[in-house]
């Protein structure tokens, strides 16, 4: 189906791939979702060949630029550009230039003068990737701006819930924790909205953004009545230095009022899917029972992050610029 | 030496004028103001199908200097206003080293006389350093040539700093002119807060940071009898406030700016940091009602509130992009649509830019009478034009209305009888 080195990117319904860019969810029809989520199947396999190499990418070179920390989405884009025969190059923000003071444009400038095709990015900013696409001829891959979005995660995420539920139209999947703060939540509440599942989000009323319900998304303040009919859990990661003590009083009582504990999970459906996009903090916004439990899929989202990479890296650096 | 401006629509609020007439001007002031006059003149200025009124003033503005030239000069900033078709500026403080003494009055002065262009009349810091815990010296400022004092830029969040700031500048007649912001909940936000901040996920500003100081301001007002100005009202609940106050008696007067009733929080989409600005740009309602508040005084004024940015500045990261927007040299085109819309009349609208702005800083200015000053602006109400940046006098350009189509535009600019702006080109 996937032929590399092919200039237009098609699929059988005919969706077309026109992007350089990934920058939101917000920015993709329905269409340019599923073709996301039906390359990265089809490169799934390849992760689990003797040989996990496909030379797709090959003579690509595809920069990972990081001015926040990361490990995992780092060296998930890391594997995927080199299981597509990608060259790949990391800069991490510590002890480079922009911390001497350079602009994000002129560090981007810097890089994409030594023919880079593609440039991973996370930034602190929100639009900080946006910014960037504008900026040079480069493609720019978003991996996390500000608390804007982080459209890689949300593919992987839809791509796991397809992957269990066989479908997204219909369901009905809470995101839990820190709404306000979260890019995970972002991208998934408008991934999964084009794709028709019904989407609530329960947290804290301090985490919950104003205005939120105007993206089409239920917001529930009470676990407890939230769990209850959902096919799918989305547990955000509760960011515990920064939050606590204006946004929640303590991590104990934010345990209590929106933790996933095995109690908790009695209400829930029996074969609800419960997920995090990691790091879990153990026993605060995820008990440990759960999370190693049968219902957790968090391992199977990593495994798939490479797979919808691959498929966003192979899509957006072999379009025409 | 005699000057004629023939055959123009004179508009002069304060004397009930609206009629075609001439206006004569004689050794630096009105000297009558007729149908056809017949007077000998010096030089005749053909104002046909144009307004002439007298000169409009900006009664908020940064030139940035000192400290900050790289954005703009006195010299860049008056070229600005001049072009805009104003003959007065109030620069605001905030300059580095911040403006809240005497010498840095005169330097202001100093320097508009050197470059003999348009006037400007200072605003001097209400703190020291502007850092809101002492009162500079009120009367030195005002010796020096100040006709207001601003914190702007930095609430003044002290509010018993700002009770005795209010009472002090009693003994000054000066007027304290106040940017209402609650700093916690303003709390590093850098959009208004709402729908779209939501969506762009960049930290928001309710607007009850506005509202909040706005409704303690008219409690100190109040408390002291002090006169006190808001400056930028950007919003609708800060606008319900000073008219209750207003009709309560308070001495409180407001402004606000072209982009609050031009623009809303969706010109930030795609993080446009051109549409950056502190208050920041809010909803379709609070639009409607910066209109209706216009039209029924209570907005007194219009202001620019000209905040030029370096293009190095404005390019970048929306969160780290510094606030602020340009304004002269858009300001009338983009008011003049409030008239053309209907409003307010081009009457009331020469009120808020000259008449009003001259009333609230007690500056005798502001009218047509004869032996005032000949500070007139003549202006092409029909005159379309294309808002581009390489016209700019400014040093800066970080305006949301590039490209934008205005209608209206001055073309001759006297200031203290002498003309310096000629047929667009200043002299």
């Amino acid at each position: 189906m996937i032929r590399p080195g092919k200039r237009e990117n098609k699929d059988p319904d005919g969706a077309r791939w026109m992007r350089k860019d990934l920058l939101s969810l917000e920015e993709l029809s329905r269409e340019e979702i599923e073709l996301v989520l039906d390359t990265a199947e089809s490169f799934k396999e390849v992760s689990s060949r003797d040989i996990k190499k496909v030379p797709a990418l090959r003579g690509k070179t595809i920069a990972n630029l990081f001015f926040e920390s990361s490990t995992r989405t780092r060296t998930s884009f890391e594997l995927a550009a080199k299981r597509l025969s990608a060259d790949i190059v990391n800069f991490s923000s510590t002890g480079s230039s922009t911390s001497k003071g350079e602009s994000l444009r002129d560090t981007a400038r810097n890089i994409e003068a030594m023919h880079i095709d593609t440039i991973v990015m996370r930034h602190s900013s929100s639009g900080s990737a946006e910014y960037l696409a504008r900026s040079i001829r480069a493609g720019v891959i978003n991996a996390g701006d500000g608390i804007h979005e982080h459209p890689t995660q949300g593919l992987l995420d839809i791509f796991t819930i397809r992957e269990k539920k066989k479908k997204i139209e219909g369901l009905r999947v809470c995101l839990v924790g820190d709404i306000l703060h979260s890019r995970v939540a972002r991208s998934n509440i408008w991934g999964l909205k084009k794709l028709g599942a019904k989407v609530t989000v329960c947290g804290p009323p301090t985490l919950i953004p104003r205005g939120i319900e105007t993206l089409g998304v239920e917001v529930c303040y009470d676990l407890d009545r939230a769990v209850q009919d959902q096919d799918v859990l989305n547990i955000l990661r509760i960011q515990l230095e920064r939050q606590r003590g204006v946004f929640f009083p303590s991590i104990r009582e934010y345990a209590a009022e929106y933790g996933i504990s095995k109690e908790r999970m009695k209400q829930a459906k029996s074969d609800v899917i419960i997920m995090h996009p990691g790091p879990v903090n153990r026993g605060v916004e995820l008990a440990g029972e759960v999370a190693d439990g049968p219902q957790s899929v968090i391992l199977d989202q990593v495994t798939n992050g490479v797979a919808v990479r691959m498929a966003v890296l192979f899509l957006t650096t072999l379009v025409e610029r | 030496m005699k000057i004629l401006i023939k055959n123009g629509h004179v508009v002069d609020p304060k004397n009930n004028l609206d009629a075609a007439m001439d206006v004569l001007i004689e050794n630096k002031r009105i000297s009558k103001v007729a149908k056809s006059i017949a007077d000998k003149a010096d030089q005749e200025v053909d104002a046909a199908g144009k307004v002439v009124c007298p000169g409009l003033i900006d009664a908020h503005v940064h030139l940035r200097q000192p400290g900050f030239e790289y954005k703009e000069t006195v010299e860049t900033g008056l070229r600005a206003a001049l072009k805009g078709g104003f003959t007065g500026v109030c620069p605001m403080p905030n300059t580095s080293p911040v403006s809240d003494s005497r010498s840095d009055m005169e330097f202001l002065l100093g320097e508009a006389r050197r470059l003999s262009l348009i006037r400007v009349w200072p605003v001097g810091a209400v703190t020291l350093g502007q850092e809101g815990k002492e009162l500079t010296e009120f009367g030195e400022l005002k010796k020096g040539g100040a006709v207001a004092l601003s914190d702007d830029g930095r609430p003044i969040s002290n509010s018993n700093i700002l009770r005795r700031a209010l009472e002090y500048a009693k003994k000054f007649d000066l007027v304290i002119m106040v940017h209402c912001q609650d700093e916690e909940l303003f709390c590093g936000g850098c959009m208004n807060e709402g729908v779209v901040s939501t969506r762009l996920g960049l930290p928001g500003i309710p607007v009850e940071a506005e509202s909040a100081e706005v409704a303690r301001d008219i409690q100190l007002a109040d408390l002291t009898g002090g006169r006190l100005h808001f400056c930028h009202i950007s919003s609708g609940k800060s606008i319900d406030l000073i008219r209750q106050a207003k009709s309560q008696g308070s001495r409180v007067t407001a402004e606000t700016c072209p982009h609050y009733f031009h623009l809303t929080e969706e010109a930030v989409l795609h993080y446009r940091t051109a549409a950056k600005m502190n208050p920041p740009l809010r909803t379709a309602e609070d639009v409607a009602a910066v209109k209706r508040a216009l039209r029924d005084g209570t907005l007194d004024i219009l202001s620019t509130d000209h905040a030029p940015h370096s293009e190095n500045e404005k390019d970048a990261e929306f969160d780290k992009a510094p606030f602020g927007i340009t304004g002269l040299e858009t300001s009338l085109g983009l008011s003049l649509a409030l008239v053309k819309e209907g409003v307010i009349s081009l009457k009331e609208l020469i009120d808020k830019m000259s008449a009003k702005p001259a009333g609230i800083l007690k500056i005798d200015r502001g009218h047509l009478s004869p032996g005032a000053p000949a500070d007139v602006t003549v202006f092409d109400p029909e005159l379309e034009w294309t808002v581009d940046k390489k016209e700019f006098e400014s040093k800066s350009s970080n305006t949301p209305f590039l490209g934008k189509k205005l209608k209206g535009r001055a073309t001759d600019v006297f200031c203290d009888g002498r003309w310096v702006m000629k047929n667009g080109k200043i002299a």
